[in-house]
């Protein structure tokens, strides 16, 4: 089964007390950002405290992902450069184009590193060719969508209900679907706004977003939360499944649960579910 | 041991060998209707003030107190000498008192906190006597065993009748509970009232002027901002913020959880934070609290509010908030430091479930050291740490593991101050580590998710982070004893080389 | 190696070391400030001299502002400000 996203935090490269803190707070995925939590000046600097950092530390339970700089920016050789000679698990690359994605594919291939690539979409352009780009490389996983910047490109108001992304959403995530890679969403930037994190959080799972972009730790338990199968999921799933081995022992081919006639797209799901639930240990009952 | 001035030399041997102490009952009754003096030395003449007295305050204006001072320049004025200071506390405010350590006024003082110059200064060696720390209740049972005799206790009170009946909820510098001068009335020989707020009715009754000698009245006792003590409000930081959640995960899964459930929390960050998620915990499981207890903030007063417990007991005010609601809520109780954790009482801490704690250092045998910091200095003391880690059925210490490179896991600690056999867990941000006598809480929680480690593995990878620290070196000779809650001598406090 | 200008690297944050390094003519000299000093000062200023040695810097006199920064964040400060020094000014 494919790594679980359900939550990718950014960590600015340049800090330290982040940096060796990273694995403390339980997101699925961290992303080193090089890029725009890094100011120019401090591009060099960023680039050695990741070495050193990443040559030290061991991140047992999270993906390492490296967000490098843009591809027409210098800062992205010198970035490509000392992640040759570092183990991560993948690349985020910012304003990702049909013309990126092939130069950085390109470049992992010629220096057979085992990294895979997660473009960040974030300009018009970006959206409307997204099922190129995605097929450009078979080390692409997937993609994020970067609302803010979007929003420059489009020329309209980045806001909390995001009606201005809403096409972006869909069609990214239909995009994703089709091509069977993973789609995580835009980042919801209000640090201070509990309710409206979970709201958010959950149009998106409900669009169809595996996941979702992180930018303060203290998101992580609300968006978990979201993206965790609940209780009742978790045992509505292992009844279909019960029922499925019944109906398999009985020789019988179609079943039903509750009334309604449980067909092949049910019981995938159902799989999925406990799939989800016995990687992240939910659903166990024990005293409490 | 060299101990200057100090001659108790019983020595802690555990928690189940407590010493037995005599108690004696305080009997004053002083019902004059001539209290009133109009100035501190017309007080100190009929007092007799001469050298060697042992003078006592309490500390419930904390850092905005101006009474000690007050009260010690007059004497140091007069040219006395050789004074033993009983205060409950002492705080940065109170850096005056350096000088007169070093000028012999001031030679000997008992608190169960120190923090500032003052602590400094004893650190360095200055005080002619050794410092001698306790704990709250403790300071009850010093005085009940006249193992210290106060000869005159001052006692800064926001409000006061002509007869020196006071209460802390009343007047412009109220402070709440006066849980630590019930003592001080009580069992001084003289008791000198001092207020900002001289009434001639009462409301409310906290402690009767039968205890009570003089009333001086002042322009003012104090500045009620300065009762705000350090942090009181819940950490951002969300190293602090996991390190909570997983201590509320811990209580949860203890099985003290339930209906009756009675709490204590401190007033620092990562402790507010866990309040703050037993809360949400309590208020989820439709779960009804006895009490909680100890140093009260805005945050238990709301979960008062919410009518998550029955009860809160309260010692110590820790912000304007709690003043407030022990004025309005009848179920929001006063109670002396006796009541709340003296050893020789039927206390509060007895009765507790959980108690969360922090920790300057904590051991591989679970004993915490709040009293120095890392490398040795004073700057604090156990307060009602080791009271309420004895009488608590769950003890949790919360910490991150290192901060900005200070570990807080040592072989051994430099001064023990909370024995080990009363601290059942520690929590910090990279595991759950279970002190290995709570077989029935390991088992307990063995079946969670929890990421349970041992003490020893926290440390391992902590040390691997920080490297091995320097060993601190010190002489020997003593500037502060460490008393257990009976008593008997837990630890030292050397002068550092 | 000699570095051609003064140089710095790091910040004044909890976690990190603030680092100079000045060219002179006679040897290493290490001046440090740290939170940790007591119990961490050696370690500090070894950390420093090795990551000078590996690279062969042999005269130059460092200022360091430790606010408990773990090792391998002093040595890539280090190397930060060398790589910085050993541009031309």
């Amino acid at each position: 089964m494919d790594r679980i996203r359900r939550t990718l935090l950014f960590i600015p490269g340049n800090n330290p007390a982040m940096l060796q803190s990273a694995d403390v707070f339980e997101a699925d995925s961290v992303i080193i950002d090089l890029e725009d939590a890094v100011s120019i000046n401090e591009k060099d600097s960023a680039r050695i405290l990741v070495r050193e950092v990443l040559n030290n530390l061991e991140f047992k339970n999270s993906e390492i992902i490296i967000r490098i700089n843009p591809f027409d920016t210098e800062d992205y050789r010198l970035d490509l450069d000392v992640i040759m000679d570092l183990n991560i698990d993948t690349i985020l690359l910012p304003k990702a184009s049909i013309e990126s994605i092939r130069d950085l594919d390109k470049v992992l291939k010629e220096n057979n590193k085992d990294i895979k690539i997660l473009v960040l979409i974030e300009t018009a352009l970006g959206v409307e060719n997204i099922m190129n780009i995605l097929s450009h490389s078979d080390r692409c996983v997937g993609l994020m969508l970067g609302g803010e910047d979007l929003c420059v490109d489009l020329g309209c108001k980045r806001t909390k209900e995001g009606t201005e992304i809403l096409y972006a959403r869909g069609r990214l995530v239909n995009a994703a679907k089709a091509l069977n890679k993973i789609v995580i969403d835009t980042p919801f930037t209000d640090v201070n706004d509990e309710e409206g994190l979970i709201t958010d959080t959950k149009f998106a799972k409900q669009l169809g977003f595996n996941g979702k972009a992180v930018i303060n730790p203290r998101q992580i338990q609300f968006i978990h939360n979201v993206f965790n199968p609940s209780l009742e999921e978790i045992r509505h799933a292992e009844r279909v499944i019960s029922a499925k081995l019944s109906a398999e022992a009985d020789g019988k081919g179609v079943f039903s649960i509750d009334g309604k006639m449980v067909d092949l797209p049910i019981i995938k799901r159902a799989e999925k579910v406990l799939l989800i639930a016995k990687k992240l240990g939910l659903g166990e009952s024990y005293e409490d | 041991m060299k101990t200057k001035g100090y001659n108790n030399k019983k020595m802690f041997s555990g928690v189940s060998n407590c010493l037995n102490t005599k108690k004696i009952i305080p009997s004053k009754n002083n019902q004059s209707s001539n209290k009133v003096r109009d100035n501190i030395n017309t007080v100190l003449d009929e007092l007799n003030l001469h050298d060697g007295m042992t003078v006592s305050f309490h500390h419930h204006l904390r850092n905005g107190d101006y009474v000690l001072n007050m009260v010690m320049k007059e004497i140091a004025n007069r040219g006395i000498k050789d004074i033993t200071i009983f205060a409950s506390s002492i705080f940065p405010c109170h850096e005056p008192l350096v000088k007169m350590i070093e000028d012999k006024v001031v030679t000997q003082i008992y608190a169960a906190y120190i923090n500032g110059p003052v602590a400094k200064a004893i650190s360095n060696g200055k005080m002619e006597r050794v410092a001698v720390f306790h704990t709250h209740g403790g300071r009850v049972r010093l005085v009940e065993s006249e193992d210290v005799e106060i000869d005159i206790a001052f006692i800064a009170a926001p409000t006061s009748d002509l007869q020196g009946n006071i209460n802390g909820i009343e007047g412009e510098n109220a402070c709440g509970s006066l849980g630590y001068a019930y003592t001080d009335a009580q069992f001084a020989k003289k008791s000198v009232v001092i207020t900002d707020n001289l009434v001639t009715d009462i409301n409310y009754i906290d402690i009767e002027g039968k205890y009570i000698d003089f009333i001086l009245q002042v322009d003012s006792i104090g500045d009620s901002k300065g009762i705000i003590s350090g942090t009181t409000n819940i950490t951002k930081n969300p190293i602090g913020l996991k390190i909570a959640r997983l201590t509320a995960e811990v209580i949860k899964h203890s099985g003290y959880l339930k209906d009756g459930f009675s709490f204590q929390t401190g007033a620092g960050g990562n402790s507010l934070a866990v309040a703050n998620n037993v809360h949400r915990m309590m208020e989820e499981k439709w779960i009804k609290g006895s009490f909680a207890s100890g140093g009260i903030t805005k945050y238990i007063v709301d979960m008062l509010e919410k009518g998550l417990f029955e009860n809160l007991y309260d010692v110590q005010c820790f912000d304007l908030d709690a003043v407030e609601s022990l004025r309005k809520n009848k179920n929001h109780i006063s109670i002396s430091a006796s009541k709340y954790a003296n050893i020789n009482d039927d206390c509060i801490v007895n009765d507790l479930d959980v108690v969360i704690l922090g920790a300057s250092e904590i051991d591989l045998d679970y004993n915490v050291n709040v009293l120095t910091s890392s490398t040795g200095e004073i700057i604090g003391g156990s307060g009602g740490h080791s009271d309420t880690a004895y009488g608590s059925k769950l003890t949790i210490i919360v910490s991150q593991l290192f901060n900005a490179r200070l570990p807080v896991i040592k072989d051994k600690v430099l001064v023990k101050s909370t024995p080990g056999e009363t601290v059942d867990v520690l929590v910090t941000e990279q595991g759950i580590a279970i002190n290995p006598r709570r077989v029935d809480l390991i088992d307990r929680l063995k079946n969670t998710n929890l990421p349970m480690v041992s003490i020893e593995d926290l440390k391992a990878y902590s040390d691997k982070m920080t490297g091995i620290p320097n060993e601190i070196k010190f002489t020997d000779e003593v500037v502060a004893v460490v008393e257990y809650r009976d008593g008997s001598v837990i630890d030292y406090v050397y002068k550092k080389k | 190696m000699k570095l051609k200008r003064p140089s710095k690297a790091g910040t004044y944050e909890s976690n990190d070391v603030y680092i100079m390094l000045f060219p002179v003519d006679d040897g290493i000299k290490i001046e440090l400030e740290s939170v940790v000093y007591e119990l961490f000062g050696d370690t500090i200023k070894n950390v420093i001299l090795t990551t000078l040695h590996e690279n062969n810097i042999e005269n130059v006199h460092v200022k360091a502002i430790d606010k408990g920064a773990l090792d391998f964040t002093i040595k890539a400060r280090v190397l930060t400000a060398i790589k910085r020094g050993l541009v031309n000014g």
